[in-house]
């Protein structure tokens, strides 16, 4: 079929983008729980 | 966390059902065949990227009139979704641009203020990561978010007003315009399946937003003590 290879990408790249989009939301979401753990450990102790 | 797991299950779902009645169910389109396919993923993230922006613009108002951090972090949440789609219609369309118009990009009107959408919404983001302190970069963010809608109805009404190179409006484009009722139905629950997708995501960006706050409350209780 002409174009599909056109269709194919453009579904791929779409998806990739928000594919990368959520990784980096979970990425910056758990590096922020290891932190306001350790900033409730710092105000804890005092 | 469990809830918000169901709703991103249900948005994958919807979407993956959307790409199906795309591939699948739609029929193909007679002067343009399989690459018209394109439209159903294309056009339904476009329309949800401008409702995010919407909400967006909304929540600026409400920040600049109630002063309250949810409205910020609301606002910032659904920026950066809107932003995601708009990258995504700005690669899109090229790909479909290409064997269509034999050309991957012009400078026509409907392209062009979409452009500018993403650099003013890329410009929003950036202007919030370059002020420290939390009040004055939600506010001055919100009165740039303000500044930034206005280009949301220019796009939209580009391919009413200025008959250039982009397909003419098949939705709400008056006498002549309209899809075949099958092509209609699949792009619709594209556009549903689109804004769930969009809606979890926000919903996540929001959560990261509300735990920067967090964090950067108990900084604050952790250099004052």
């Amino acid at each position: 079929m002409k174009n599909l290879n056109s269709v194919f990408a453009a579904y791929l790249v779409g998806w990739g983008v928000f594919f990368l989009f959520y990784v980096t939301v979970a990425k910056r979401t758990a590096d922020l729980k290891v932190e306001v753990e350790r900033l409730k450990g710092v105000v804890g102790k005092r | 966390m469990g809830k918000r797991v169901l709703f991103g299950a249900v948005a994958v779902l919807l979407v993956i059902a959307g790409g199906y009645a795309a591939f699948f169910i739609a029929p193909t389109e007679r002067t343009m065949g399989v690459l018209q396919r394109i439209f159903y993923f294309h056009a339904a993230t476009a329309w949800a990227g401008m409702d995010a922006f919407f909400l967006c613009f909304a929540c600026n108002l409400l920040y600049v009139f109630k002063r309250q951090q949810k409205y910020d972090s609301l606002g910032v949440a659904s920026a950066e979704v809107g932003l995601a789609c708009t990258t995504v219609v700005l690669l899109t369309g090229p790909i479909w641009a290409k064997p269509a118009w034999g050309i991957w990009w012009t400078w026509d009107a409907r392209l062009t203020s979409t452009f500018v959408l993403w650099l003013l919404y890329v410009s929003y983001l950036l202007l919030r990561s370059l002020i420290e302190e939390p009040d004055r970069r939600a506010l001055l963010g919100a009165l740039f978010g303000i500044f930034a809608y206005i280009d949301v109805p220019l796009v939209f009404f580009s391919i009413r007003w200025w008959r250039t190179q982009h397909p003419a409006p098949v939705i709400m484009g008056g006498p002549g315009s309209g899809l075949d009722p099958t092509m209609s139905k699949v792009f619709f629950f594209n556009v549903l399946a689109m804004h769930v997708f969009a809606l979890f995501l926000i919903v996540e960006r929001y959560v990261l937003e509300k735990m920067k706050a967090d964090v950067e409350i108990l900084q604050r209780e952790a250099e004052a003590g």
